[in-house]
């Protein structure tokens, strides 16, 4: 049976369009036919943007029909996570506080994307301000897993994993500070590619922890990520924290394979708390790996057992410092009713606005940083975060890429880790170092467990070393050569 | 041993208002968290030096050149009280006498 439009990759779509087989009005026609069909139950989308999006490919359409250049992301229906900013469309990081806020700008990679002619269909839900590894804390209610709809897709992008791999964008934005891409992505059984620090601007990603923080992307191939990745990537001098430096092109290696690469497997991530059915699946996938000509070997990361607890230092540390702007001055809630000052105003505006988890951080990490205790919690967690640095410098003298697992289970049942923070941090046990050294990371889809649930396979590259990445990825990719798609997209 | 911590004097540093519950539930998840995080302090020796961002950069300027900013209406169109061009909050200090 043919697939709908919708389905095919950004590289296929791309090709069509090109090839004058179909138009950017057809192409949406076919993604919003699957949200009116499943985001009643899925739930990815909490801002769709139908009109415009009707809009914009028309515009596009009628400006391809003059036989302009076409980019590889012209007319690509793409999902936006909802911490990203879009001018003139509502922006609410999941929260309460953020319920009406209409950004006066776009964050520069929507820019980038909008600019070479991507569609937006919606803004997605997520954990509020990016906190959560189950979408479970947002404001505006869960997001369900396509593959499972009793389960969790992972967070805290949630909403923007579940639409591509429901078919309801084909390319979505997420955001990546401690695995909130990949662990989504490997939940619901799609690429998700977090980029090496700076290498993204950072500029309308509304921050929650901002030495962390990486804008990374949920596809349906690793080629697609790579086209994605080639237009996000590059200088912004609204981020002073962007790289200022070439742009490679990450398609000319892709297809080169693994024979030679050096592949070093992180032996601590296949203990205690890893599901027997994910240790078997990315084990195997390890095997292809070394049938497709890669030395694969033994790789340790020392340090990374404490990287989980230095990361609930750093991250909620940073959290409070940035969740300080939200005051009910300039933007967002104000409490209701007679306040007796200012100071007041704000107690009630933040006690009313955040939820229980964004609270939950900004107590740990006024904590942290407060007198007394800050050597003890954030400035020996700056240390760890050197030493993770180091583990990771020490394994790449020796290995190309570095693999595990992604996440230690498949998706989760709705409120089965709801009320234990610690149960649900340890999701993000193998994600988290990553982000502590800024190196880039991928997850791949490389099988089921026997409740038909997606398993994912995270590769680890140097930093800036996208291309090696992707092409480890691909070659990955395409020697399992899974046709994954969730049950609930039968006869559509 | 979990942590015992002084939550209103943190909340109290994080302008946050907190029910008589929420104040009991973070005590106790407060002080489970920070007993797994202060495993930090079992690794981290006095000759490692802190990291404080993955690629470190220092004094990054732009151009000292004017550049259009954002409308006066456009800053404020979120704004939850308005009074002309700026902010409305409630009072901020003593009235004098």
């Amino acid at each position: 049976m043919t697939r709908p439009l919708g389905d095919l990759t950004g590289t296929e779509l791309s090709a069509k369009l090109a090839a004058g087989d179909t138009s950017a009005t057809e192409i949406l026609a076919s993604t919003q036919a699957r949200i009116d069909a499943v985001d009643g139950q899925v739930r990815a989308f909490l801002t769709p943007t139908p009109q415009l999006a009707s809009e914009r490919a028309d515009e596009l359409d009628t400006y391809l029909s003059t036989g302009a250049p076409q980019s590889p992301v012209a007319g690509i229906p793409v999902a936006l996570k909802d911490v990203l900013t879009t001018n003139g469309i509502r922006t609410t990081c999941g929260s309460k506080i953020l319920e009406t806020y209409v950004p006066p700008y776009d964050a520069t990679a929507w820019t980038r994307l909008s600019g070479a002619g991507a569609v937006l269909v919606g803004k997605t839900n997520c954990d509020e301000f990016a906190m959560g590894s189950s979408n479970e804390n947002s404001a505006y209610g869960p997001v369900y897993n396509p593959w499972d709809l009793e389960r969790v897709p992972g967070g805290s992008s949630g909403g923007s994993a579940a639409a591509v791999a429901a078919g309801e964008a084909v390319w979505a934005l997420g955001t990546d500070t401690g695995g909130s891409v990949r662990q989504p992505a490997s939940l619901c059984g799609v690429v998700g590619l977090k980029p090496t620090y700076g290498r993204i601007s950072r500029y309308g990603l509304i921050a929650f922890a901002s030495s962390l923080d990486t804008v990374g992307t949920f596809t349906r191939s690793v080629r697609d990520a790579g086209s994605m990745l080639q237009v996000l990537a590059g200088h912004d001098p609204r981020d002073a924290t962007s790289l200022d430096i070439p742009v490679p092109e990450y398609g000319a290696h892709l297809d080169e394979g693994v024979a030679g690469l050096r592949v070093g497997v992180v032996s601590e991530a296949f203990g205690e708390g890893v599901e027997p059915a994910v240790a078997a699946s990315v084990r195997a996938a390890i095997e292809r790996l070394a049938a497709l000509g890669a030395e694969v070997g033994e790789a340790v990361l020392p340090h990374a057992t404490y990287a989980l607890s230095a990361y609930y230092l750093i991250a909620p540390s940073e959290c409070s410092s940035n969740l300080a702007r939200y005051d009910g001055v300039r933007y967002g809630l104000r409490a209701e009713g007679e306040h007796a000052d200012s100071i007041a105003m704000m107690f009630a505006t933040r006690g009313q606005g955040f939820g229980p988890e964004v609270k939950r951080r900004i107590m740990l990490g006024t904590y942290a940083l407060s007198a007394g205790y800050y050597e003890a919690y954030y400035g020996q967690a700056q240390k760890v975060r050197t030493l993770v640095i180091r583990d990771y410098e020490a394994a790449f003298e020796r290995f190309d890429v570095l693999v595990s697992p992604t996440s230690p289970t498949t998706a989760f049942r709705i409120g089965e880790k709801a009320d234990d923070p610690m149960a649900m941090y340890l999701n993000d046990i193998f994600t988290i170092p990553a982000n502590l050294a800024g190196v880039p990371a991928i997850s791949v889809p490389c099988g089921l467990d026997d409740a038909g649930l997606p398993i994912g396979i995270q590769l680890t590259a140097p930093a800036l070393d996208e291309s090696t990445l992707l092409r480890a990825a691909h070659a990955l990719e395409s020697d399992l050569d899974l046709d994954l798609r969730p049950p609930l997209l039968a006869g559509l | 041993m979990p942590v015992e911590i002084d939550i209103e004097h943190v909340a109290k540093l994080a302008r946050l208002q907190l029910s008589k519950r929420e104040r009991a539930e973070l005590a106790t998840q407060l002080g489970q968290i920070l007993e797994h995080a202060a495993r930090v302090g079992e690794v981290a020796a006095d000759d490692v030096v802190p990291t404080a961002s993955p690629i470190p950069r220092a004094n990054v300027l732009r151009d000292d050149v004017v550049e259009p900013s954002l409308p006066v209406d456009e800053a404020l169109r979120n704004a939850p009280e308005r009074d002309g061009d700026r902010f409305r909050v409630p009072r901020i200090a003593e009235t004098g006498t």
